[in-house]
């Protein structure tokens, strides 16, 4: 009856942490399957644990231990996964939003071990209804856990302008690109969209300095707009490209569906890369040099 | 595996062809403004490739 509440809570837990959004990851069917019945596992690893002690019985408690290891493995899986589906994309999404994508999968399994451990151990020492209070808590605690910062939060986006000086494609002051043909050039200015995203302290600066992060705002974009991209017709490759002197970054897209209001939702909405995250304010030097 | 030249002039396309010395890659002559847009896009459709103006009268296409 114990172990039963752990898994259940776990396995609650897991499938609330399933997301099948804009990312485009895990929608696959398959995936989702992998991910619920690793799942499963990780919920009865901790919903053993707790019993296993109280009886007591540390070879199994050991061996636990031995299992938790498995669980390195899904970080490689899904890296692993994400990589191959790279060489089939017109836009990629760049190794370090792979490499954040693959590190949240592994996390949510130890979380899931955690909430299982919790309710088991709640179910053991105070009996069933304190597993029905500690496991809705465990997991709440757990969702907020998982929900990272967005780019909304670290930086203002707003609208910004586009024009040509010369062959020079601007959006606002900062240069994006040569573009040779007139026809193109044109469809630009009737089609593009463009976006500033302005840092609004110094470590959201470096954060937006990141090729890796900027990938992932463009990854991100295409993949709920879509984008008038095609194999060896690349003119309209969005792009992020920084201001130099101010450090904000401006985007610019041609997307399927030009609307620019959802187009600001979307950047907001992109996810704060872990291994891109700016520490300079967390450094004595770089708090002195920001003033 | 991709092995295309990146980053490199792959071909130029011109209506003045003293603005370029020898370089190592096609040169294209056209007859006029129009013609010259043309062979630029016929080349960066079949190349893979983007055209990009030299503001001079010289286009290229350069695969990024």
């Amino acid at each position: 009856m114990v172990i039963a509440t752990g898994i259940v809570a776990g396995l609650i837990n897991r499938w609330l942490l399933l997301r099948s959004d804009y990312r485009h990851y895990p929608t696959y069917p398959h995936g989702q399957l992998i991910h619920l019945a690793l799942g499963f596992i990780a919920a009865s690893l901790g919903a053993v644990a707790v019993p296993a002690i109280a009886k007591p019985d540390y070879v199994a408690v050991t061996f636990l231990v031995l299992a938790a290891q498995q669980f390195r493995e899904v970080r490689n899986m899904e890296r692993e996964t994400l990589m191959k589906l790279e060489e089939s994309k017109i836009i990629s999404r760049g190794t370090a939003y792979i490499e954040g994508i693959a590190r949240v999968f592994e996390a949510r399994n130890y979380l899931v071990i955690m909430t299982a451990l919790s309710s088991s151990a709640a179910a053991q020492l105070g009996g069933l209804k304190y597993a029905f209070i500690v496991a809705p808590i465990s997991i709440i605690v757990s969702l907020r856990l998982m929900g990272g910062s967005f780019i909304g939060d670290i930086a203002q986006v707003e609208k910004g302008r586009i024009d040509f000086k010369g062959s020079l494609l601007m959006v606002e002051d900062v240069v994006m690109m040569n573009v040779g043909l007139p026809q193109t050039r044109q469809k630009i200015m009737d089609e593009g969209m463009g976006v500033i995203i302005k840092p609004r302290d110094d470590n959201a600066r470096l954060n937006l300095d990141n090729p890796g992060q900027r990938k992932a705002i463009i990854h991100d974009v295409v993949s709920i707009l879509g984008s008038k991209v095609d194999i060896n017709e690349t003119e309209l490759m969005p792009l992020a490209r920084k201001q130099v002197d101010q450090g904000y970054l401006a985007f610019f897209v041609v997307a399927n569906e030009p609307d620019i209001e959802m187009l600001i939702e979307v950047v907001k909405k992109v996810p704060v890369l872990e291994s891109t995250r700016g520490t300079t304010l967390f450094s004595y030097y770089g708090r002195k040099a920001a003033d | 595996m991709n092995t295309g030249l990146n980053e490199y002039i792959l071909a130029i396309v011109t209506c003045e062809k003293d603005k370029i010395k020898n370089g190592g890659c096609p040169v294209f002559l056209a007859q006029g403004q129009e013609e010259m847009e043309h062979i630029s896009l016929l080349l960066a459709r079949v190349l893979g490739g983007v055209v990009h103006d030299l503001e001079n009268g010289v286009y290229f296409v350069c695969k990024h």
